[in-house]
């Protein structure tokens, strides 16, 4: 009975360290495909065609490229930044002050989070067709691509920054602020002085979190501007060449590249963390 | 200064692009679509009772469903024995593991649905292999190939809170077990698995409901022959015969799917703080 049990319990142990290692080869495996093929000669991006350089030469050489990435980086950046500050300033509110009706308020913050990517995006869609482009039309202006996808990725991020920062803003030590009230100063000062710079490692993070979604983004994109025609942030071109019927090899070399750039940016938050843990 | 007055921009903001356009949704899924394909507004239920057709439910709605269970029991059949093997290492093994599960994750996911794109396609390595072995499987364009693509998708979203939850145990009690005579399996099945089922749950929610309105893996990796509801909802707002009313009520139902998913879990959370 010993020995039979034993043997069950190894059996059992290396089924589990083979699952992992199985699990792990899943996960790298495309990956590892993707960054191989990206240095095929060959004229298709299915097709290993020996070593060459050419998919990059390609992409760098495709107009379209440099136009997705510059739209990527802006919509990011902006959207990054203004979605920093009205989430901050949520997070602040939902733990500095008293608010009325707080539970329908946080209900509302909080379901752009829980709710399917695409509901938000068929809203955003219909919101621009039906109230925003007739009103802006009725003014005499046009509502462009790029404000339409700014107003959508800041839409999204703004939740995410004020998870990010409140969790942060409740461990805080209390006593700090009060302590500084007691000395006199104004809740301005405080803010300022006081409660940002110790919540600045968490505004960063969360800052981070909303460039990254905005980076990553698809659906709102894709519906913001019905389909993507006429403005391409690089998901959508990668989308578009996805949709050729002979997909040109530069797509591996651009997969490879995006893949290059999450890592770095991963790393960077790593350090950063790291950093302000130590400090 | 009233701390009050730094909720509004950003509340003002959510209501504006949020919740507006939620209205929106459900006013134009209430109006009608006339044959020329302009909305006429209105208030009826018409859209929603076409969408009580079995064809749907047997189809789209019905895959949808079908693919969120499939990848949820799948990815835990994966996902469980790699979080109880990290959450049993230590030290920076622990953490590189941790690192190589969530860094996949976080490359784009197009970029990951196209690498699965060249794998499964019938001139691939996958391919050849199962012909090999005799199995002829187009995996490109079948629900198997996409089942594949979403658990590759969602598996972090599994392993993490999994991972969360089994290293918090106290291991001691298998221990005690082990004393009494337990086997490792017994031990695992009667105290381990029920006590990470909190993390279990989350991961389930955490994969079932993005899958449900995904568009991008059934429509790249199954070429337009696994329709699925977020395929649907493009194809009526996007598509070359557009139907907004159709394709909004489409919306809410799936938001209205995901929502009832959610208020059972938040349920089950609060009962299982009061027992435990």
């Amino acid at each position: 009975m010993g020995r039979l049990r034993r043997w069950a319990d190894r059996i059992i142990e290396s089924l589990l360290v083979l699952d992992t290692l199985l699990v792990y080869i899943f996960l790298y495996l495309p990956i590892g495909v993707l960054v191989l093929y990206s240095f095929s000669a060959s004229r298709y991006a299915l097709v290993w065609g020996g070593f060459s350089l050419d998919p990059y030469r390609r992409l760098f050489a495709d107009p379209e490229i440099a136009p997705a990435l510059l739209n990527s980086v802006v919509v990011a950046a902006v959207s990054t930044a203004i979605a920093t500050i009205l989430g901050t300033l949520l997070a602040l509110a939902f733990e500095r002050a008293r608010l009325r009706l707080q539970g329908s308020v946080e209900a509302l913050v909080y379901l752009p989070i829980v709710i399917p990517e695409i509901v938000m995006a068929v809203g955003l869609l219909l919101f621009f067709a039906q109230v925003l482009r007739p009103f802006f039309s009725a003014l005499g202006l046009t509502l462009g691509p790029m404000p339409a996808v700014l107003l959508g990725h800041v839409t999204f991020s703004i939740s995410y920054v004020m998870v990010v920062v409140r969790a942060r803003l409740r461990d805080l030590d209390r006593s700090l602020e009060e302590a500084a009230f007691d000395l006199g100063a104004t809740s301005w000062q405080v803010l300022r002085r006081v409660t940002l710079p110790l919540l600045a490692p968490a505004i960063l993070s969360g800052a981070l979190l909303a460039f990254t979604l905005s980076l990553d983004d698809f659906y709102v994109t894709y519906f913001s501007t019905t389909g993507g025609s006429g403005f391409k942030t690089l998901p959508l071109y990668l989308y578009a060449l996805q949709g050729r019927a002979a997909i040109p090899p530069q797509m591996n070399a651009l997969a490879t590249l995006m893949l290059l750039a999450s890592v770095t940016l991963i790393a960077l938050a790593l350090l950063i963390q790291r950093r302000t843990r130590r400090a | 200064m009233n701390a009050r007055i730094l909720l509004w921009p950003g509340f003002a903001w959510l209501v504006l692009f949020f919740a507006v356009p939620l209205g929106i949704i459900l006013l134009i899924s209430l109006a009608h679509r006339a044959p020329d394909g302009m909305i006429h507004w209105g208030i009826s239920a018409e859209n929603y009772l076409r969408l009580l057709d079995p064809l749907y439910w047997a189809g789209p709605f019905g895959n949808s469903l079908v693919l969120a269970a499939l990848t949820t029991i799948v990815s835990l059949l994966l996902g469980y024995p790699v979080a109880y093997a990290i959450a049993r290492r230590s030290g920076p093994v622990k953490n590189l593991l941790l690192f190589l599960v969530i860094l996949p994750f976080f490359t784009n996911f197009l970029v990951r649905i196209y690498a699965w794109f060249i794998l499964l396609r019938p001139e691939g390595w996958i391919a050849w292999l199962l012909r090999a072995l005799g199995l002829d499987l187009g995996l490109l364009g079948s629900p198997l190939g996409v089942l594949i693509g979403l658990v590759y998708g969602y598996l972090p979203f599994m392993i993490l809170p999994l991972y969360a939850t089994v290293e918090r145990l106290d291991f001691s009690l298998v221990e005690a077990a082990q004393d009494l005579g337990a086997s490792r399996w017994q031990s695992f099945w009667r105290i381990i698995f029920p006590l990470s089922r909190p993390g279990v749950i989350a991961g389930a929610v955490l994969v079932f409901i993005p899958v449900l309105g995904e568009f991008i893996t059934p429509k790249l990796l199954g070429g337009g022959k696994v329709p699925m509801f977020g395929v649907l909802i493009e194809e009526k707002f996007l598509g070359r015969v557009p139907d907004w009313p159709l394709g909004a009520a489409m919306a809410l139902v799936l938001m209205s799917l995901v929502l009832l998913v959610l208020a059972r879990y938040f349920h089950q959370l609060k009962e299982s703080r009061w027992v435990g």
